[in-house]
């Protein structure tokens, strides 16, 4: 608040320039507003909502890179339903979005409740905790990669060497389901930050005087976690599941990194997919088929989280938002 | 979380019974600590691999039996020599660099005056360009890199880093002006009134009393954007080819991934330093970065 003290004790000398048409126009609402939203919708408009109906377009289309397609209709999606690595895209697609969310909330609640104890060095321990979410995806993908190593995995070693817990090492990445549930674990990591930070923020907000009064009342730690903290979280846990959701069901990066697909296209995500088919593949409409395939889930689950999760908020009375 | 409360009323009253505090203590340990410690090892483990790695020697790299691999007996810098001297990571640390600079300074811009006009200046229908910049956050670029990507082409504009420059916009301006319209919800529209009276006009308004106000919004809206922009992988995959043009991430993975034998110490390498700026920035604006990335999300 020191800035607003500066303000009111300073005195801003507004030198009024003489009434010109410009300076006219200037003070004319409509036209400011228009000037102010002009740079950021203007990039909106071409690089985000035209390329969205360009995609819509391509996927019609029997585009490749280098030449400009033909209508084809529906062909494309018709060529989907009937195609394998495509169906398999899907159902990963799910299987990685519904497991590494369950567990990304599970343990970044689990984390968030820890962090809200008064514990030594709380804001150290809370940066530090953010840094999976802050390096970049596709440089821890690579750390994951080499900790996935099917010969020199440091997991492996510590199974096998140290433990002798069994007698060979992993091989996390070279069969379907051991990759698929490597990457989720990835997944995991890099999402616990974002949601133990965000939870913790909602948790902040909880009043004491709340668990107060349950004490007094007699509840036990398990009644004052499901009738105090959960539906006080609600809010803020709806905004951050949806997110997490879309974010981890249009994800690319980890699976590009750490699979590539592999082995035998068996660990596609729909996102993955669409950019092996469009781009080294040159198949523009048959990729753009897939990433619009995207979108109806992209929508359900977004309203899903929003409205299922969220309903609450108005149901309580006091939204803390 | 079960007894914080149980404790800040405890706390204070030495003369609880003895098995209380021992119960609660030990409780505490295997409650909050022990699973606390698991969350920071598991959590930060892959860093601390990635950085050992990076500076081992290839000798110890591939014999865990001899050398034990959790710490690093004969560091070498010969890893990060091979990453800065034999490849071109500079230039791609540089390229990274001028794409993120240019695209947050190009999104903050845009944000701080749409976000400006959507809060401030009350026109009609403000609550709709509201909703369709959240609605624009929704939607993810592995959805819009395929047509972007014919975009791109049209415009002539394919392997040129002015590509990534215009592109990245489309997923941090709805972040920044999100958080930017939060921001300028907290500043008193009285001060604006006052200067209204004074006679200010508008623009003088947001350049002398609105913006100097909102200066943390801006650092946090810069940080982020430059962080997110340094992050960017898809877009940068698909619309940049030649090797020297690359930004680290995508450079990381197609440059130094060559063959089947991978280099793990200059991957390592070259994963740590790429990290390093994102980190340094992080590290100096950590109070920014938490409180606005909980503020963003609980508008």
């Amino acid at each position: 608040m020191d800035a607003t003290v500066d303000v009111g004790l300073q005195r801003l000398n507004f030198v009024r320039a003489p009434d010109t048409w410009v300076t006219k126009l200037f003070d004319y609402k409509p036209f400011l507003v228009f000037l102010c939203l002009l740079p950021s919708m203007g990039l909106l408009v071409v690089f985000l909502t035209y390329p969205l109906g360009l995609g819509l377009w391509l996927s019609m289309t029997d585009t490749t890179i280098g030449q400009p397609g033909h209508f084809v209709g529906l062909e494309n999606f018709q060529e989907l339903m009937d195609d394998p690595v495509f169906w398999m895209s899907v159902t990963n697609t799910i299987f990685y979005t519904v497991v590494a969310t369950a567990g990304k909330f599970t343990l970044g609640l689990w984390l968030a409740l820890l962090l809200n104890h008064h514990i030594p060095f709380k804001a150290f321990i809370r940066a530090i905790v953010l840094l999976p979410w802050i390096v970049p995806t596709v440089l821890s993908a690579i750390a994951w990669w080499w900790i996935y190593s099917p010969q020199f995995s440091i997991v492996s070693y510590v199974f096998v060497d140290l433990l002798h817990w069994s007698d060979t090492y992993f091989n996390f990445l070279g069969s379907p389901w051991p990759a698929r549930w490597s990457l989720i674990v990835a997944n995991i990591w890099r999402g616990i930050p974002f949601v133990a930070i965000t939870l913790l923020a909602g948790l902040q907000t909880i009043s004491p005087s709340l668990y107060e009064a349950a004490l007094l009342d007699g509840a036990s730690g398990w009644q004052k976690f499901y009738r105090i903290t959960v539906p006080l979280l609600m809010p803020i846990l709806a905004v951050a599941l949806t997110l997490s959701v879309l974010f981890t069901f249009s994800d690319f990066q980890l699976v590009y990194a750490i699979t590539r697909g592999g082995p035998f296209n068996t660990t596609h995500l729909m996102a993955t997919l669409a950019f092996q088919r469009a781009i080294p593949g040159a198949q523009l409409g048959e990729g753009a088929a897939i990433a619009v395939s995207m979108i109806p889930f992209l929508i359900a689950a977004t309203l899903l989280c929003f409205f299922g999760v969220g309903r609450r908020k108005w149901q309580q009375g006091e939204a803390n938002d | 979380m079960t007894d914080t409360t149980v404790e800040a009323i405890a706390a204070p009253t030495t003369d609880a019974p003895e098995r209380l505090s021992w119960d609660s203590g030990v409780k505490r340990m295997v409650l909050v600590y022990l699973p606390l410690a698991l969350f920071l090892i598991v959590l930060l483990f892959p860093f601390y691999w990635m950085t050992v790695t990076a500076f081992k020697p290839d000798a110890e790299m591939y014999d865990y039996k001899t050398y034990s691999p959790f710490w690093v007996h004969s560091p070498t810098l010969h890893n990060i020599y091979v990453l800065l001297f034999e490849t071109n990571y500079p230039q791609w640390l540089i390229t990274t660099m001028g794409i993120a600079v240019a695209s947050t300074f190009l999104s903050v811009f845009s944000s701080v005056l749409a976000a400006y006009a959507i809060e401030r200046l009350r026109f009609k229908g403000a609550q709709h360009f509201g909703l369709a910049i959240y609605l624009a956050y929704l939607v993810p670029p592995s959805i819009l890199f395929i047509p972007l990507a014919t975009l791109i082409f049209q415009f002539g504009l394919f392997d040129n880093p002015i590509a990534l420059i215009l592109t990245y916009p489309t997923f941090l301006v709805p972040f920044c002006t999100w958080l930017l319209i939060g921001y300028f919800k907290s500043i008193p529209y009285e001060l604006e009134e006052c200067a209204l009276i004074d006679g200010a006009s508008r623009l003088q308004i947001l350049r002398r009393i609105t913006l100097p106000l909102a200066v943390p919004g801006l650092i946090s809206a810069g940080i982020f954007a430059f962080t997110l922009s340094w992050n960017e992988f898809i877009y940068a995959l698909a619309f940049i080819q030649s090797t020297d043009k690359k930004t680290v991430p995508v450079a990381i993975l197609t440059e130094l991934v060559t063959g089947d034998v991978y280099q793990w110490g200059s991957l390592m390498a070259g994963s740590l330093l790429g990290s390093v700026p994102v980190a340094i920035i992080y590290s100096f604006f950590v109070e920014y970065y938490v409180s606005s990335m909980t503020g963003a999300v609980k508008e």
